[in-house]
């Protein structure tokens, strides 16, 4: 399996210098790519924390992640974090010095073998014992699909609720990164949002980044992070630095309007948020704007109330069309809100074709096209 | 893999430390042309001539066994002197398990629950194993264990309830029969997808290492076939390279379903693979409970005392057919069969044995196998007969608590079933 990290792996720990500088190298590239890559196809928007949950911290995405790991693993004495290449600090640098400080009894590289992975952390909660596993990217969580699907969702409900693997969290990098191709950009959200048992959950930014995952380790249920990579370093806000949750399967409203219901997660959430500024400047339109950041289980109230309230409902996701998440919440908006649908939910979404590299631009459901969407559907 | 010549010697100590040695001076600078430096393998001499390395360089891994086929202990340095109490409960269990199989398979034939399979000639690499154990260590399986279970205490109601599915089975009726598990009894939950639970098992174990004067390890049981799926490839190496208390046991008993284990691998076996992944591995005749017996005491000392994985291959033949969708005869030939079900059968060398000791009373065995033959009539009367749980059972579990949308599912459910109770079977359901 070929991943940016993938060259550094064959170096031995006395290399361990070596392989930190070429790895810190090769993702240093990433973020000082050429200007044509570096395009990004969304401004970021900052949450801003309201709750006192202690000192507010300006850290990007990466650093809210490493310190809910931090805040695991100290008030928890059985966690465990692995996967791999998690030891040096992991190849987006979300496990930096966790090592260090919590030992490598605790923190510790797994060969590389994604169904391995899952499996070994679904017997580590299994023993009671808290397992935080990383897949190095969503792409490759399919070799995992198995252990996580007939597995960790089952384990519950087939023995009577006599066995559980609820301490397992899995995070996995996902969404479109610029430049990441095929296997470096996927967004596999709704393969698992049909596996009834497991929580899958996607931040937009830091604060809700710390939040969940620290929510998903805590759940009594089996956990999926998916964080979208190209957050991790674009993503700055002022972070909270004590220990808080933000709940599970619930929607957030990141701002209030009448005509136009727009529901995305991730990065998407951004575009989306941008798409209101100008539909209110270009058209006067005033859009409701919904970070579903659950998919499962997802906030049926907080997305069906909106939907009567405004009567129009875009949905927008970086994954494909056919059977990607849109499609859950549109058939369910129709069920429930028909009869006061002004027009049909929309769905803006990447293309039913695999995650292209030099067509990203075309490919992704950019402010334009999400623009284009609130166009049609007011004017309907 | 050079020692595998001698399959008693394992040197990864010696040679990490060497290795160690090597990668020192590589990183001081110092020079030694005589052996390579690759960080990737052992220390291996370099060779200026070409040679393939085939299979058959190595022996294959010997077969240790204890009882012959007359019953009789060969070494008497082997024999583990168990006191006539545990070789007879060692003896009923089997029979209890054979017994309780053949009643099973023939009401399954009889249409009266939907599925099963038997345990025959596997019985003693069951109850060895598990009677080398302790409680507390922690049993994964795959499905033709019930034997560790019979050791265990897990009675003969809650096999047959579980089998049924109704009020009484732990499981609470989800999952197909024989799909067995005890929280009490350290016995996690069976699952059909194959393997699965390999990779699970090592990381149970790990987190047993991690706890305090941990003294307990896991044992994950699989087949030769299973064997073959990755999570076995991920288990071995998780294990090895995370050093994680755990005891592989593989029944090898030569068939998966219908493919014979020569269409399975081209290896020696299962146990060969032990050494690639750097496990001490053993290879037992699974039909000698008093091998398979010892194997187990020496491969959990040695798991808790290192800290490391064992691979264990107990050699045996599926007496049965698969399961009860499956008629083995027409994948192989009856008469092989018979040699395994009568001179090579498990049950029939200890009772060889117990009949030299003078253990054996021909009329108290009668009498234990129509007593527990008895039992499991009764038993199959009673748990056809129990109710099934309150069909809303459906819908808990899936979750530590049941999300909104369940309730509602489980809500629209009920009005269904209360408007068209005649269509459904109410009836056979608590309520």
């Amino acid at each position: 399996m070929f991943a940016w990290g993938v060259n550094c792996r064959n170096i031995r720990q006395h290399n361990m210098k070596v392989s930190v500088n070429l790895a810190r190298g090769l993702f240093n590239a990433l973020k000082t790519a050429p200007p044509a890559l570096a395009r990004s196809h969304f401004t970021y928007y900052p949450t801003t924390a309201t709750s006192d949950k202690g000192d507010l911290q300006k850290m990007n995405m990466f650093q809210a992640i490493n310190q809910a790991m931090d805040i695991a693993l100290d008030e928890d004495p059985s966690a465990l974090l692995f996967g791999e290449d998690v030891g040096f600090g992991g190849v987006f640098r979300c496990s930096m010095n966790l090592r260090d400080k919590y030992g490598k009894q605790r923190v510790f590289n797994t060969p590389l073998c994604e169904q391995g992975i899952a499996g070994f952390a679904i017997g580590v909660a299994n023993a009671g014992a808290t397992a935080i596993a990383e897949i190095q990217f969503a792409d490759y969580i399919f070799p995992a699909f198995d252990q996580i699907v007939n597995e960790a969702a089952k384990y519950r409900y087939r023995s009577g609720g006599m066995y559980d693997c609820g301490s397992l969290t899995i995070r996995a990098p996902c969404g479109a990164v610029g430049h990441g191709a095929l296997y470096h950009s996927q967004s596999p959200e709704a393969y698992f949002a049909h596996t009834p048992g497991l929580k899958v959950v996607i931040p937009r930014g830091p604060i809700k980044a710390k939040g969940l995952l620290l929510a998903c380790i805590k759940d009594p249920n089996p956990c999926i992070v998916f964080e979208p990579k190209t957050l991790y370093r674009a993503a700055v806000e002022q972070v909270p630095t004590g220990v808080y949750t933000s709940e599970l399967g619930k929607a957030d409203i990141l701002r209030e309007g009448n005509d136009v219901t727009l529901i995305g997660w991730g990065t998407q959430v951004h575009v989306l948020l941008e798409v209101a500024d100008l539909a209110k400047k270009e058209l006067n339109v005033d859009c409701e704007v919904i970070d579903l950041v659950s998919i499962l289980p997802w906030d049926r109230d907080t997305v069906c109330n909106s939907a009567s309230k405004t009567g129009r409902v875009v949905v927008a996701h970086e994954a494909p069309y056919t059977q990607g998440f849109g499609s859950e919440l549109a058939a369910y908006i129709q069920e429930k809100c028909f009869l006061r649908l002004e027009a049909p939910v929309k769905r803006v979404t990447g293309w039913d074709t695999p995650f292209p590299h030099v067509f990203e631009p075309f490919y992704l459901p950019d402010k334009h096209r999400c623009l284009a969407a609130v166009k049609d559907i007011v004017n309907y | 893999m050079l020692f595998l010549r001698n399959p008693t010697k394992i040197i990864t100590r010696a040679a990490r430390l060497r290795q160690h040695r090597l990668t020192t001076a590589l990183v001081e600078g110092k020079r030694n042309y005589g052996q390579a430096m690759f960080p990737g393998a052992r220390a291996a001499p370099f060779v200026n001539q070409l040679k393939l390395t085939m299979p058959q360089d190595y022996a294959p891994i010997p077969i240790y066994r204890v009882l012959n086929r007359e019953g009789e202990i060969a070494d008497p340095t082997q024999d583990p002197r168990l006191g006539q109490e545990v070789v007879e409960k060692m003896f009923r269990d089997m029979v209890l398990l054979n017994t309780m199989d053949k009643i099973l398979y023939e009401s399954q034939r009889q249409g009266r629950i939907s599925f099963y399979m038997t345990n025959f000639g596997e019985e003693a690499s069951h109850i060895g194993s598990a009677a080398a154990l302790e409680l507390r260590d922690i049993i994964y399986g795959q499905y033709r264990e019930a034997g560790v279970l019979v050791w265990r205490g897990f009675k003969i109601d809650q096999f047959i309830d579980q089998c049924y599915g109704n009020d009484e089975d732990v499981g609470r009726g989800k999952q197909m029969p024989v799909h067995y598990g005890s929280k009490e009894l350290n016995f996690v939950t069976i699952s059909s997808p194959l393997t699965t639970q390999m990779p699970q098992a090592v990381g149970t174990a790990y987190a047993l290492k991690c706890r305090p004067k941990n003294d307990a390890c896991v044992v994950c049981y699989f087949g030769e076939g299973a064997a073959s799926e990755g999570d076995a490839h991920a288990a071995f190496n998780f294990a090895s390279t995370l050093d994680c208390p755990v005891i592989l046991f593989c029944r090898n008993n030569g068939f998966a379903i219908s493919t014979p284990s020569h269409e399975q691998y081209n290896g020696d076996g299962i146990a060969a693979r032990g050494p690639a992944y750097g496990i001490a591995t053993i290879r037992c005749d699974g039909t000698d409970v008093f091998a398979v017996y010892n194997a187990m005491k020496v491969a959990r000392e040695f798991v808790l005392r290192e800290n490391k994985p064992i691979v264990l291959e107990a050699m045996a033949y599926r007496v049965g057919h698969h399961s009860t969708s499956d008629d083995s005869t027409a994948y192989r030939p009856a008469d092989e069969i018979e040699v395994w079900n009568s001179v090579e059968h498990p049950i029939s060398k200890l009772k060889r044995y117990m009949v030299h000791k003078g253990w054996f009373n021909e009329a108290k065995e009668n009498e234990y196998v129509k007593d527990v033959r008895k039992q499991v009539l009764k038993q199959i009367a009673v748990s056809e007969k129990k109710l099934k749980p309150n069909w809303r059972e459906m819908f808990e579990g899936v979750y530590a608590e049941m999300p909104t949308h369940l309730q509602d599912q489980m809500n629209e459910l009920e009005q269904h079933v209360e408007a068209h109770k005649d269509n459904y079977p109410l009836k056979n359901f608590k309520h």
